[in-house]
């Protein structure tokens, strides 16, 4: 098992270096840097602009500045933003703990509803609620994120009036001093009575916009799954032995089931990741998600390939985890064959 | 993990039955843009910025509340010399700073605090100088490198600044938000602690709110500073909650979660203004957007020719389809609300046929071919630059000019047009400070240069005297006619069309009340009250 853990980290190295490189040049590739962006309509002298670009190392040749990056990262240094002046590092530790609590809790709301329904599905196989089902899962997996979000805006928040529109926590009833950087966590720690309860309300709306999508797939998958398994010898034999169908679902399909449906959790994540960005830019959830996107805009290099692969390295983390979790699941994985 | 799971239900069904409780005190949520790049003003360059620095600073002297007229500051008066070359401040005494968490000032605000926001900016081995970047445009935009010659302290509340030659606009330069006064006493606490960086994170102010905290991309907190010197600020917290989205922010506003709302979609200000609940406010943005014509390039060295071209656009319809009623045809290039605005000023017609005429007249013989730059991005000045440049593309048609539609990245497209690559490009400028000459420099000499800011290169001797020895008077009076006069030749000599101010939106409550809007386009919650 730890061979096979550590094979995996070491197919990770690559990984992350072919990332550095993409990144490092994509960004590049965008006409307009740091210094341009800055300076508006207002215009800049030559002087001062050979300057700044000297103090920010963008009048080096770019195999160097990648070459100084990279140096950099091999220290643990991911650069300074250009526009903040904070280390990368810290802006991301700051931020990140938002956007993991949206995705922790999207996933949780996938998980719970997807996994169920998906069962439901294939026990009930060709009904109306398989049907139906089904037909959700399509609509709910093609359904645009932006859309969706303001189209729940409009309707639950504004309309009913039963969420808040964006934010994390009322503003006006509550302050306290962020301590985890998880709102639901801070908010119970600071003892204010209701925080913990504003901090659900704000986190409904994007949770169901952000798990929309996984919950499709998973249902989906568990569906196909759960099919699949039921019609193993297995399952008839523990029928066959007089199980009650609950346990013969429960303990002998489901778990067998759910192999194929936690690789899919882990691939999520990666597509989760995606999601926060614009879910979070809906609900102005202050997330990793919005930070790039503002970043690509400012032409902030550091921050953006910065927060790039720090982003990419929980996606490959997740993976590994869940690839362990897979190897622990299933010992024939574990054993490499 | 069960005991844990358990607590947690547990503390969360105390919650949900103790209920909200809200605190008494009045707070006022504006649900601004974006998020600061720091706190100190002289380093930044943003609207957003400034916003957010705002309530904690004050400068030597400040902009009326809702006006462009300079009033004290800091500085309760001050004189200058015969010649303009000195100018000698007399600082208010008896005003407290910021107390924030690790620090607390040992005295009042006096003439250090003064030296060391200044010297910060103009001083390369200041000790404070590279921290957090060290880039002062602003100072260095305003002339500032130039201008401050020194700057003294006489006793513990009289400064004296010595220019390097007269400046009218100065007074204007100083009450901008990088003219800003910081704490010395708290800059050295903080190096001496080896944490330089925190003066920027963390500012102190002598403002009517003081900071209390900032999470990066939700919020930023103030607190009425109880012992300002000013105005007392009427309510107790001022919230800044960080909502990028327009529609969201549209939205909180309804939902009341926000107060008050900067930047509407022009889309949805009809319902906003049904609304009963909702207030919106409305002015003129100290603001022009332009088309410029490289006066350097055929046909436009001809002056008839760049006259046909504003009289070949109809301007109405642009402002009918484009700015959709959230903008007001320009003649100038200043806007109304601008002090020297010379309203005796006759735009062109729109006249395609007595375009034609001109054309001919000045030997161009059509159909002729000519690029049309427009910026790819929005901007505060022009909302749509591309469909403004459609427009003006079938309008030039009409009259046998066929126009290639350009655009290049946001910071490339200025790069070249400042080079005089186009041959007519769009562009547009935001006003400073309220003072005329930050509008008409932009068509001075100086930056006619490759690489400058005035993209026509046009360089016009009867212009250009006016606008330099406008600079170095300080009579209002004797200014506000060579201004007139620069924009009889401006609009006579033609080196661009103006195109438009647009009009500035803020959207409230209608229990926010005393807001008055600031023609420099900035937020100020000082005075404003919530009922």
């Amino acid at each position: 098992m730890f061979a096979y853990l550590l094979r995996r980290l070491a197919l990770t190295v690559p990984t992350f270096v072919a990332l550095m490189f993409i990144t490092f040049v994509a960004i590049r590739l965008v006409p307009g840097d740091p210094v341009e962006v800055r300076t508006g309509e207002r215009g800049i002298s030559p002087e001062r602009l050979a300057q700044f670009r000297h103090e920010l190392g963008l009048d080096q040749p770019v195999w160097k500045q990648f070459l100084d990056y990279a140096t950099g990262l091999v220290h643990g240094d991911f650069g300074t933003s250009v526009v903040t002046n904070e280390k990368v590092l810290t802006e991301f530790l700051q931020l990140f703990p938002a956007t993991l609590e949206l995705a922790f809790f999207a996933m949780i709301f996938a998980i719970l509803l997807g996994i169920p329904a998906g069962v439901v599905a294939a026990l009930k196989r060709g009904s109306v609620y398989d049907q139906a089902l089904m037909g959700l899962s399509l609509t709910g997996f093609s359904m645009p994120i932006f859309w969706w979000g303001l189209l729940l805006i409009m309707f639950v928040s504004e309309r009913l009036g039963w969420t808040p529109v964006s934010g994390r926590i009322d503003l006006i009833k509550f302050y306290f001093e962020p301590v985890t950087g998880f709102m639901i966590v801070d908010a119970f720690l600071s003892d204010q009575a209701g925080a913990v309860k504003s901090a659900f309300h704000h986190l409904v709306l994007p949770m169901v916009v952000l798990g929309t999508q996984p919950l499709a797939t998973l249902a989906r998958m568990t569906r196909s799954s759960m099919l699949e398994v039921l019609g193993e010898d297995y399952v008839r034999t523990a029928h066959a032995k007089g199980l009650s169908p609950f346990r013969v679902v429960g303990l002998h399909a489901l778990r067998n089931a759910l192999i194929p449906v936690v690789t899919i959790i882990g691939l999520q994540i990666g597509g989760l990741m995606a999601g926060a960005v614009l879910t979070e830019t809906i609900f102005s959830w202050p997330g990793v998600g919005k930070w790039l996107i503002e970043s690509i805009g400012r032409r902030d290099y550091p921050a953006l390939q910065g927060g790039i692969l720090l982003i990419s390295s929980v996606v490959i983390f997740v993976n590994l985890t869940v690839d362990a979790l897979y190897g622990f699941i299933n010992p024939r994985i574990r054993h490499g064959q | 993990m069960k005991t844990y799971l358990k607590a947690g239900l547990a503390g969360i069904s105390m919650a949900l039955l103790l209920g909200a409780t809200s605190l008494s005190a009045k707070t006022l949520v504006y649900c601004s843009e974006g998020s600061p790049e720091n706190f100190t003003p002289a380093l930044n360059t943003t609207g957003t910025s400034f916003d957010a620095a705002r309530p904690v600073y004050n400068q030597l002297v400040e902009f009326e509340r809702g006006s462009t007229k300079v009033i004290p500051g800091l500085a309760e008066s001050w004189t200058t010399s015969a010649d303009g070359l000195e100018i000698t401040f007399k600082l208010r005494k008896g005003v407290k700073w910021h107390a924030v968490a690790g620090y607390k000032p040992s005295r009042d605000f006096n003439a250090d605090d003064v030296l060391f926001s200044f010297e910060r900016q103009s001083k390369p081995d200041h000790p404070y100088a590279k921290v957090s970047g060290g880039k002062y445009d602003y100072f260095a935009d305003m002339g500032m490198t130039k201008l401050l010659k020194s700057l003294v302290k006489k006793d513990d509340y009289t400064v004296v600044m010595t220019l390097s030659e007269p400046n009218a606009p100065i007074m204007a330069n100083l009450a901008m938000d990088f003219a800003s006064i910081h704490s010395a006493e708290y800059a050295d606490s903080l190096l001496k602690a080896g944490k330089p960086e925190q003066f920027d994170q963390v500012p102190v102010g002598t403002g009517p709110f003081s900071f209390v905290m900032y999470q990066k991309d939700a919020v930023i907190r103030f607190k009425a500073n109880k012992e300002f010197w000013g105005e007392k600020p009427l309510i107790d917290d001022l919230v800044y909650a960080i909502t990028p989205d327009p529609t969201a922010r549209y939205s909180k506003l309804k939902a009341n979660e926000c107060q008050f709302v900067p930047y509407p979609r022009p889309a949805d200000l009809a319902e906003m203004q049904k609304d009963p609940a909702l207030k919106v406010i409305s002015q003129s943005g100290l603001n022009i957007a332009y088309w410029a014509f490289n006066v350097t390039k055929k046909p436009f060295d001809d002056k008839r020719v760049r006259q046909a071209m504003n009289m070949a656009i109809d301007k109405a319809a642009i402002m009918r389809d484009v700015y959709l009623g959230a903008g007001t045809a320009a003649k100038n290039m200043i806007p109304p609300t601008l002090w020297s605005y010379n309203d005796a000023v006759k735009d062109y017609p729109y006249d395609p046929a007595k375009a034609q005429a001109l054309l001919k007249e000045a030997g161009v013989t059509t159909p002729i071919e000519i690029d049309l730059w427009y910026m790819p991005v929005q901007r505060p000045y022009n909302p749509n630059a591309k469909r403004i440049a459609e427009m003006m593309q079938a309008d030039l048609a009409k009259i046998g000019v066929t126009a290639k539609l350009v655009t290049y990245e946001w910071g490339e497209y200025r790069k070249r047009a400042q080079q005089g690559e186009h041959t007519t490009a769009q562009l547009g400028w935001t006003g400073d400070n309220g003072d005329p000459d930050n509008f008409f420099f932009l068509r001075g000499c100086a930056g006619a240069r490759a690489g400058g800011q005035n993209i026509t290169k046009w360089c016009n001797e009867e212009f250009d005297s006016r606008l330099k020895k406008a600079a170095l008077l300080s009579d209002v009076k004797e200014r506000t006619k060579l201004y007139e006069e620069m924009q009889v030749i401006m609009k006579e000599e033609a080196p661009d069309m103006t195109i438009a101010h647009s009009i500035v939106f803020e959207v409230m409550r209608k229990e926010v009340e005393g807001y008055k809007q600031s023609p420099l386009g900035g937020h100020k919650f000082i005075g404003v009250d919530i009922k």
